[in-house]
Parts: C-alpha cells; structure tokens; sequence
C-alpha cells in the first residue's frame, strides 16, 4: 500500500478514537481489535509494539495522577479514596493516547522512513517540513556517529566523570560537535549549490496510487468512525 | 588553436576574515585531459576548486568553462558543466535515498520523468552501484558512498569533472576500484589530491600548489622527480616507492 494511503488511515482512525466518548468501553475495546487484526496482517511481534509504547510512560504517569488531585465524587478503591472524574479522565487519556500510537507503531513499523515523508509530501505538507525531516533524518546517524567517536576518544584518554564539575569536558564536547555540525551544514549547502540547487527542493515523484487502493485502506477509519457513532447514539 | 576545456587567469580570492588564498592563478585545461592538483594542507587548492563551478566568484582575474565566463548569469550552466566531487561524502549525499540524491542535481537542470530515471540509472551504472538505488546512504560502506557521490556529479553529464581528495579514508581496494572508474570517464578531470602513487597513476600532467599561487606545471613523472619542487610543496612520495615499477605497472 501506498504511504499516502497508510498516513491518511492512521490519520482518520486516530481522529474516530479521540472523539469517542469516554464511557463507551465496547467502542474501545472494537478499535484495539482493529489495532489486532492490523497488527496481525502486517506481521509486527507485539513485543515491537509494547517496545513502542514505552514512549507514552510520562504522558501515563500525569493520567496517574488525575484520579488522587480532582475535584468531584470520591469512590473507595482498595482503600485508596479516589475521585470517580479523575478516574475516568485518567482512563481517557491512556486510553487514547495508548490506541493512537499503536495505530501510529503499525504504520511505521511497515513503512520504510523515507517512504513516510514521501507519503507526506503527496498528502501535500509543506516541501520545506518534508525536506527538514529528511535531513533530520540522514544526519541524525552521521552526528551521532561523530558523538560516539568524541565520547570514546575522551574515555581513551582517563576520562571517567564521577562529579559535577567534571561535566566540564562533555561540555567542551558538546560546543565542539555544535560547531562541526555548523560547519558540515555549511558544507553539505556547498554541496548542493555546485548541483544546481537555486532555494527549492525538486520534489519526489512516484506511482499514485488508485481509486481502489484509497477505498481499501478506508476500511478501517471507516469502521472506527461507525464505532464511535454508535458509541455516541448509545450514550 | 588548443581547444580549451578550462581557462583560469590572474585568479585572486580573499576569504571575507582577510585571509588571502589565492593570488593570481593561471592554469589551462585541454578537452578530455586528465590533471592532478597536488599541494600541502592549505594550499588553496579547495578554494580554487570552488572557483570552477561558481560557488565562489572570483575577486580578481577570470574563469571560463568551455569559453562561457563564471559569473552569476551563467551559474546554472557553468554548474551543469563542472562537477565537484566533495571530500567527504556525507556532505554531499543528504536525501534519504540513493536514487533521489542523484536525482537531485539534474532534477536542478529541470530533467524530468522518464529521462531523469534514465539519467540516474546510467550514474549509477557508471559507478557501479545500480543495484543500491533504493538504500538510504548511511547504510553503505564508506567506499560505497564515496561511489555514489561520483553518480551525483555524474548524473548531470559534466565536462570538467573536480575530485577533492578523492582517495582520503578509502581502502587499497576502494581506491583501485576508484581508479577504474575514473580510467573509463571521458569527462575532463581536475583530481586534487596530495595521493602521489595516484596522481602518477590516473594523471598524465599534475599542477602543484603551496601559499595559494600555481609552483610547477608538467609531466606527473617529471614534478615527481623534481626533488626541489617537492620539497617547497611539502610532498613525499611514501616510503619504498619504485619509480621503474610504478612506471611498468602503468604500460602493463
């Protein structure tokens, strides 16, 4: 399937999920069948997804929070006196946030990165943001590269910092590698002035794909937007 | 009359901190003609490199491509015209793909569709590296990338090809196989380096540099040989380099 195809899905299906109301469980319990069955088709361990999903830990730990600080009707739960609001704001938010991005996990998980800016750029973002992300993405590993190599050399050489005020050489470090990524940045415009580069990126150019493709990657959306109708009907 | 592929006369560039790099150059390419640019670490001569295509504009004196003049009227076909092969190829490779960052040059020039596919297919031929089209670069081998970054030069069907450097961080077997893609262009080439063995190999005439002004102009074997000339360039041939050998593995 196309990228353009995945990313507008992902978009849709996500939007269904926020606007599902908070108390409709069974509508909640529908999409991460289709995260499932999704998951399921494109082959990706469950491992990878819970990997994922680690990122929504600080987002999750302020939801914990919720049910102890609001204000409202206080129900007793294995002895701890919780607000029944805060509760289920708590469960709204990992709910969603849970949902979203293991929709999210399951495009990129079956999507290669350039492809995805790709699939950006044919749903019509800016070239400038795509073109940002791509270098984002190209010299994130070569910076990184030259990180590790400063961070060996410096441990090469007896560094162990132990203290706060030995911090003074990552500092150091740290100025350099800001320096030296100015200067290839600097370097790599070089580069590409001598190609003809006048301001604006070409843009990619690529299969488009059909009518039947986009009906078949709206299946989805399409059956999470009939959930949270009836989510919204029955309640 | 020599049919000329580069003319550079009375060339002079300061760098805007003051610093004086290069004072007043003259150097002649002829059609087809393969030529070393030797020199010491800051000779000038990335900064006359610089110079050929339009990067840097010159201050004093002259450069014309083909017989049309580097200024900013003619940028876009003066860059369509001379190559520049960078140092590193992590600077010149920034898309997040082979094929599109070969693209990236002649989709400039306004090639489109089918024949900027045939374009990119052909420098990637050249370089032998068709079969990568669709990896991103961080995932190639150094020489590999250095290859690719050729295919980007390539793509744009240049006249005068420049190389900086082209041999630094490669391996014996990266470099020969370098060489052979070099022997098979037909591009004219300006090849700066301080790689002597290379020079000697590929370049039938090398210009030497040192304190931004031209110091010797000849045969490769003659300024090879010319002890004093290398002296004052700070260049060494490395240790147990057989002039005889080197000269019988050329004609082999």
């Amino acid at each position: 399937m196309h990228p353009q195809n995945k990313l507008a899905a992902d978009f849709l299906f996500v939007l269904c999920v926020v606007a599902t109301p908070t108390k409709a469980l069974w509508a909640f319990a529908s999409y991460l069948l289709l995260i499932g069955i999704a998951a399921r088709l494109g082959e990706i361990p469950p491992r990878y997804l819970l990997k994922g999903l680690v990122i929504e830990v600080p987002f999750v730990l302020f939801a914990v929070a919720l049910p102890f600080v609001s204000p409202g009707e206080r129900v007793e739960v294995l002895g701890l006196d919780l607000s029944e609001d805060g509760l289920w704001s708590a469960w709204n938010i990992l709910a969603k946030a849970t949902l979203g991005l293991a929709a999210a996990l399951i495009v990129a998980a079956t999507t290669p990165l350039a492809a995805l800016l790709y699939g950006l750029e044919r749903l019509h973002m800016p070239r400038v943001f795509t073109a940002i992300a791509g270098f984002m993405v190209r010299y994130g590993d070569v910076i990184s590269g030259e990180m590790s190599r400063m961070r060996i050399a410096r441990e090469c050489r007896g560094y162990e910092p132990r203290w706060i005020w030995q911090a003074r050489a990552v500092g150091a470090s740290a100025g350099s590698l800001f320096i030296r990524s100015y200067e290839r940045g600097e370097r790599v415009y070089l580069a590409m002035v001598s190609r003809g580069f006048d301001g604006s990126l070409p843009s990619s150019r690529g299969a488009e794909p059909g009518l039947g493709e986009w009906a078949a990657s709206m299946v989805w959306p399409a059956i999470a937007a009939c959930v949270a109708a009836a989510a919204w009907i029955l309640t | 009359m020599r049919d000329s592929a580069l003319e550079v006369s009375d060339l002079s560039f300061a760098y805007p901190d003051g610093h004086q790099a290069l004072f007043g150059i003259d150097l002649s390419l002829d059609r087809g003609e393969r030529v070393a640019l030797l020199g010491p670490n800051g000779a000038g001569k990335t900064t006359l490199a610089l110079h050929l295509n339009g990067v840097l504009i010159p201050q004093r004196g002259d450069v014309s491509v083909g017989g049309l003049e580097v200024k900013k009227k003619n940028l876009k076909e003066i860059r369509r015209r001379v190559g520049i092969v960078f140092q590193d190829p992590d600077d010149q490779l920034f898309m997040p793909n082979v094929a599109a960052d070969v693209a990236f040059g002649p989709a400039n020039m306004g090639m489109v569709g089918d024949e900027l596919d045939v374009c990119v297919g052909e420098a990637l031929e050249a370089v032998g590296m068709s079969a990568y089209a669709d990896r991103p670069p961080h995932h190639l081998s150094f020489g590999q990338r250095r290859r690719v970054s050729l295919a980007t030069v390539l793509a744009m069907r240049p006249e005068i090809l420049v190389l900086d450097e082209p041999t630094s961080n490669l391996d014996p077997a990266g470099r020969r196989e370098l060489a052979e893609i070099l022997e098979t262009l037909e591009a004219t080439m300006l090849i700066v380096t301080h790689d002597l063995p290379y020079a000697l190999e590929l370049c039938p005439r090398s210009v030497v540099m040192n304190h931004g002004a031209v110091i010797g102009d000849g045969a490769t074997a003659d300024v090879l040989c010319d002890s004093q000339l290398m002296a004052a360039a700070r260049l060494e041939l490395p240790f147990g380099f057989d002039f005889r050998t080197a000269e019988q593995m050329r004609r082999g």
